[in-house]
């Protein structure tokens, strides 16, 4: 192993522009993603909230797949298997604007949205019953009173478990690497393999990676403590 | 449909023991060995490190932490790049990609178990502790027969879908060229090249079955512990539950 020199890697103009175009790339794909995951989420939970066997099995058969097949597997299904199935005019115009980032994304948020449903729905689960009853009775109606009434106190009981979720969600987004997006992790093996740097390679990601991670864990704690309601009555 | 059941009768060998007698064992076996030494290993030392996360002393309490926080915070691809460079160094000699991948597991699976037994040893009583302790017993004879089994046994259903888990991050050893079963997979679909959705449906559906049927287990498992745990009486569950329902309403 050559001398430790982590400045050999952060000052070579070359290698921190591949560093931070794949920061930037992990921060897009883990934020395009959550969204994506997020908004299928609600609308995964408040189907399965409505009173039909039917939808409420499609959502059960959802949240299924999408938990019980390996991350990197869905991703290679969408990025080899079905990306084949689409037209060819959309094949080459996704392929000029990073088709493994793309796929990253649409992979990592169906199968995030099965995980932050399922925590909404313990959110829901713990919201007392005559809630929705109040609800209706004054008016609401079924979408209001999810949206005004419910929604937000399921989402106020499920924040620590979303968070845990989320941290997951940015940890995966380093699989994009496999179907080779220039993400983070891509980033840093590629110097590896240019300069034999492995430690000073990998320890910068790690810090990276380890930084944002404790990141969305601390803000996640100071959501939970603003949000929570316990004391307002008190006060 | 006719070219997914072709594509299983010509392959099926290869995905469930990779060219075995010919080869290493891959496939399906191969994921499933790993998973299982994965858990298996990791057991006992994820024990250790749920007590040195609850020991009176700082000094087992903060590297213990340390571990668990590092392990939720890298991504699993991260420490197998780490161990496949650092193991090598430590004992002199180059390991293969089975081994990088067992050595990996363990520690990932260590402290995420240890995250449930921490949660299965915290969740029982105090009394049980102090009861332990009035009867004569050590702190450690107190861990050893009294918490640790009861704890041990409330969270088997978490450690069954941990088990889930790491069957479903064998994937990533793909990553670093260990026969497994995504391995084999893409190899299926290296030598088709015209078949890639079949190939990774094909997969998919594999891995669906194994993590499904563990994950149903895993759920009648817990029904079981649940109702065991509460003396087996419904009705004394549902009047434990009835007044702090009402008690926290505004």
């Amino acid at each position: 192993m050559k001398d430790f020199n982590l400045l050999a890697l952060l000052l070579n103009p070359e290698f921190s522009a591949m560093l931070l175009s794949g920061l930037k790339v992990t921060l897009l794909v883990a934020l395009g993603s959550w969204t994506l995951a997020m908004l299928l989420a609600v609308i995964l939970v408040a189907v399965r909230l409505m009173p039909n066997r039917t939808a409420q099995r499609v959502v059960e058969a959802y949240v299924s797949y999408h938990r019980n097949i390996p991350t990197l597997v869905q991703m290679m299904l969408w990025y080899f298997g079905i990306a084949s199935l689409l037209p060819d005019a959309l094949q080459a115009w996704l392929a000029e604007n990073q088709a493994e980032a793309v796929f990253a994304v649409v992979a990592l948020g169906l199968c995030q949205a099965a995980y932050f449903s399922e925590d909404l729905r313990s959110g829901f689960r713990a919201v007392a019953p005559g809630q929705t009853e109040a609800a209706r009775a004054l008016g609401h109606s079924y979408v209001g009173a999810m949206r005004h009434v419910l929604m937000p106190q399921a989402v106020r009981n499920a924040i620590p478990a979303l968070v845990n979720h989320s941290v997951s969600l940015f940890k995966n987004s380093s699989l994009a690497m496999a179907i080779g997006a220039a993400e983070l992790t891509h980033a840093v093996k590629e110097m590896e393999t240019r300069t034999f740097r492995a430690f000073e390679a990998y320890l910068i990601a790690t810090v990276i990676y380890l930084l944002i991670s404790l990141l969305i864990m601390a803000v996640g704690h100071w959501v939970e403590r603003r949000s929570d309601l316990s004391s307002v009555g008190a006060r | 449909m006719n070219d997914l059941i072709q594509i299983v009768s010509d392959n099926w060998l290869l995905l469930l023991v990779g060219q075995y007698p010919n080869g290493p064992l891959g496939g399906l076996a191969c994921t499933l060995i790993l998973s299982v030494l994965g858990i298996a290993l990791a057991f006992p030392l994820s024990v250790l490190i749920a007590l040195a996360r609850i020991s009176r002393f700082a000094l087992l309490r903060w590297p213990a932490a340390a571990l668990v926080y590092a392990a939720r915070g890298i991504p699993l691809l991260l420490i197998i790049l780490w161990v496949y460079f650092l193991v090598p160094m430590l004992i002199g000699s180059n390991i293969s990609g089975f081994t990088t991948m067992v050595v990996t597991l363990v520690i990932y699976e260590a402290a995420f178990l240890a995250e449930i037994v921490r949660a299965g040893i915290e969740a029982l009583p105090k009394g049980q502790m102090e009861a332990a302790r009035a009867l004569g017993l050590s702190y450690p004879g107190a861990m050893l027969y009294v918490i640790l089994p009861q704890a041990l046994y409330n969270m088997l259903p978490s450690m069954l879908s941990q088990f889930v888990s790491t069957i479903k991050e064998t994937t990533l050893g793909y990553v670093i060229n260990v026969h497994e079963l995504t391995f084999a997979a893409s190899q299926v679909n290296n030598q088709l090249l015209t078949k890639p959705f079949h190939v990774y449906f094909i997969l998919a559906v594999i891995y669906f079955i194994v993590c499904w049927s563990l994950t149903e287990v895993t759920e009648r498992l817990e029904r079981r512990i649940t109702t065991r745990r509460q003396g087996g009486g419904r009705a004394q569950v549902r009047s434990a539950q009835a007044p702090s329902l009402s008690g926290a309403r505004p």
